[in-house]
């Protein structure tokens, strides 16, 4: 049913990404599917890395320790962009064209009432993308 | 797999670049945490220090504005006589050092790394450096600026009792002689808004670009001094010296704000006959935040962009009107006539000691440098962000020249028309009118006058916003440790602050003066870091070519 599955993933926090990753890797596991790993980064020296390319680098490993730990095929994709606070959602909604994602897989943060104003990534990437979303929570 | 090719903005370096091996990691002092359902991810302890300061400042002159006024009067007072010298020696030195980076071998060094390619193209390149550096400024003194020295150099040399000057003519003046009086207005100007506010900036723009892009640093302030404390820049001298970067920029934009409240006050009045007061102006410094606010929420590329964008094309459309509706010849042949005379005035008004003419000196050199340096963290991260893959020297021939001449260009039009206006028609309306209303004065007997001043208006009101929006960017940035991808309330607080600040220094005793009197007090510090981030930048290049 699904061939590529997108995996958002920040590689600075990338420990409470689990049950996603978990989910994912399941998911790629059952059908059969490679899972994709999209990073979104600052074109700035970040706490990961000092270049969008060094982060890159680090994206590829952080696929294939996933590969070889979870026993999938994966793949990865970086982005750099202007102003990853605000641009995240549009960005990754480019990102699941670009990589020609059939299923969105993400971790999302409990709602509260902050989402009134800042709505929450995976809410808003479910929202506008025209493929399946899985948000975990 | 990486993507990181050239659709993605600016790419990663190219080739060799001497990057500092550092145990630091970007946010390793930061604090995550939630209060209540917002996510913060703040510098510890650069975002309590600054944010708790400015707290404290709003309600210490909300609540005593009196005696807040009379602080900041004491403050105007001694640091403009006392350190006038020390403004004017200091952009002296920014000055030479620009020219030396050009003509030495440093300025080979490519930014981003040695086969690093350019972003933007040359157009591009130079439309945001010029829509970063003045904003709101030009608006305010494009007319008011030309027409006030013209006044007060024809008016001549006036002497108090205690042998003291009290005229504001730059210089000797020029007494009873039009000619003189506006060449000397126009080198006094060009002064203002030329190579050395340009050289201030390219300073602290090369610092940034050099310590982040070629060295790997976080994108504060403090990592251009990695050269000279080495680990300590991670400690207090590091905090220290972005704490007062954030005050600097936030006072800075707080004046730019008043400005703009006050003339975008002054124009609503000539069209539409809303009073000039102080509930007007707050009003309309909240409902621009609120504006800068959405701006700030759309992001860098669908807000600040968008609307640079809006105000380039409306300030170009603005100045083509003036130069062909006003007097087309005399402002041409005005624009070289200018230059020259900036050229023959400048080491005389760029002299920082012995001076007769201290009005001028202290009340709108000093202040005019303690601005520019004010807002040079905040230009500076914007040019930084924009001139990877130039080479220093390309680097530093573009930002010192081709704004400055932009500006040189919008003065002669502007002031240029106002004093033409006087001379050739005996119209005196814009030299007779306070400063926020000069420029709507010089409209005003010009054809289409209602549609040009509401351009004007709503000129000053996006520069406000794209400057409130932008400066939250920044602040947020060095009060966020480097990163910039803070959760975004953190810049919705700061662009708040930034109108609170404005709001309570125009209600205080002193109105605009407060404004001034700020700006001057946290740029004197801030010098200080700028003369230190010249060594730190020298250093820096050198080692970069001893190393690739």
């Amino acid at each position: 049913m699904f061939e590529r599955i997108m995996v958002p993933v920040d590689l600075t926090h990338a420990e409470r990404l689990e049950k996603a990753l978990q989910c994912a890797a399941d998911l790629g596991a059952h059908y059969n599917a490679t899972v994709i790993y999209v990073g979104v980064t600052t074109e700035q020296p970040s706490a990961i890395a000092h270049t969008p390319e060094e982060y890159g680098e680090k994206l590829v490993a952080f696929a294939n320790e996933q590969a070889t730990k979870r026993g999938i095929s994966t793949d990865a994709k970086a982005y750099a962009s202007h102003d990853p606070s605000v641009d995240l959602d549009p960005t990754l909604l480019r990102a699941v064209d670009e990589v020609n994602a059939d299923l969105v897989v993400m971790a999302s943060h409990i709602p509260n009432v902050a989402d009134h104003w800042w709505p929450a990534n995976g809410g808003s990437v479910a929202t506008k993308a025209k493929i399946s979303v899985m948000l975990v929570r | 797999m990486s993507d990181t090719s050239d659709d993605q903005g600016i790419p990663a370096p190219e080739g060799n670049a001497d990057l500092i091996d550092t145990d630091y990691v970007i946010g390793q002092d930061n604090i995550e945490t939630q209060i209540g359902p917002f996510g913060l991810d703040i510098h510890n302890p650069v975002f309590a220090i600054s944010g708790l300061a400015v707290i404290a400042f709003v309600f210490y002159t909300l609540a005593l504005p009196e005696q807040a006024g009379s602080v900041f009067s004491w403050l105007f007072d001694s640091v403009t006589k006392g350190f006038d010298w020390f403004f004017l020696g200091a952009a002296n030195i920014f000055v030479i050092f620009c020219l030396l980076l050009i003509v030495t071998p440093v300025g080979s060094v490519r930014l981003g790394g040695a086969d690093a390619s350019p972003d933007y193209t040359y157009a591009g390149w130079f439309a945001m450096l010029f829509a970063a550096g003045m904003g709101i400024g030009l608006m305010f003194y494009g007319v008011s600026e030309p027409m006030s020295h013209f006044s007060s150099s024809i008016g001549g040399v006036a002497m108090g009792e205690d042998g003291v000057r009290t005229d504001w003519a730059p210089l000797g003046g020029a007494e009873g002689n039009e000619e003189a009086a506006t060449r000397l207005a126009f080198a006094a100007t060009i002064f203002h808004w030329g190579l050395h506010p340009w050289a201030i900036y390219a300073v602290v723009a090369l610092a940034l670009a050099l310590f982040s892009y070629n060295k790997g640093l976080p994108l504060t302030i403090r990592s251009a001094f990695y050269p000279i404390l080495g680990e300590r820049v991670w400690g207090w001298p590091g905090h220290i010296i972005d704490v007062l970067a954030v005050f600097a920029t936030l006072f800075g934009l707080a004046t730019s704000l008043g400005f703009g409240a006050t003339q975008a006050n002054a124009g609503l009045n000539e069209l539409f006959g809303i009073p000039v007061s102080s509930t007007t102006e707050v009003i309309l410094i909240s409902a621009i935040t609120a504006v800068a606010l959405i701006s700030v929420l759309r992001g860098l590329d669908g807000g600040v962009k968008v609307l640079s964008e809006i105000n380039m094309g409306l300030a170009f459309l603005l100045l083509i009107f003036v130069l062909l509706a006003g007097h087309t010849m005399a402002l041409l042949t005005g624009f070289v006539d200018y230059l020259g005379a900036y050229l023959q005035y400048l080491p005389a008004l760029s002299n920082p000691i012995g001076r007769e003419d201290v009005s001028f000196m202290q009340g709108w050199t000093s202040f005019y440098w303690a601005w520019w340096i004010s807002w040079s963290p905040f230009v500076g991260m914007f040019i930084a962000r924009v001139s990877r893959g130039r080479t220093v020297r390309e680097f530093v021939v573009c930002v010192l020249l081709i704004p400055s001449l932009v500006c040189v260009l919008w003065m002669s039009v502007f002031g240029g028309n106002a004093i033409q206006q006087v001379l050739n028609d005996g119209y005196t309306a814009a030299q007779e009118a306070e400063l926020p209303v000069k420029l709507f004065k010089m409209l005003d007997v010009m054809p289409l006058s209602s549609i040009t001043s509401l351009i004007g208006i709503v000129l000053v009101i996006v520069f406000f916003v794209t400057s409130s929006d932008s400066g939250s960017l920044v602040i947020d940035t060095i009060t966020a440790g480097g990163k910039v991808d803070a959760p975004v309330p953190q810049r919705v607080f700061w662009c708040i602050f930034e109108g609170a600040v404005a709001i309570v220094l125009l209600l205080s005793a002193g109105g605009l003066a407060s404004l001034q009197s700020m700006v001057i007090s946290t740029g004197l510090p801030f010098t200080i870091v700028l003369l230190v981030m010249c060594w730190a930048i020298w250093r820096g290049l050198m080692s970069e070519r001893r190393n690739t």
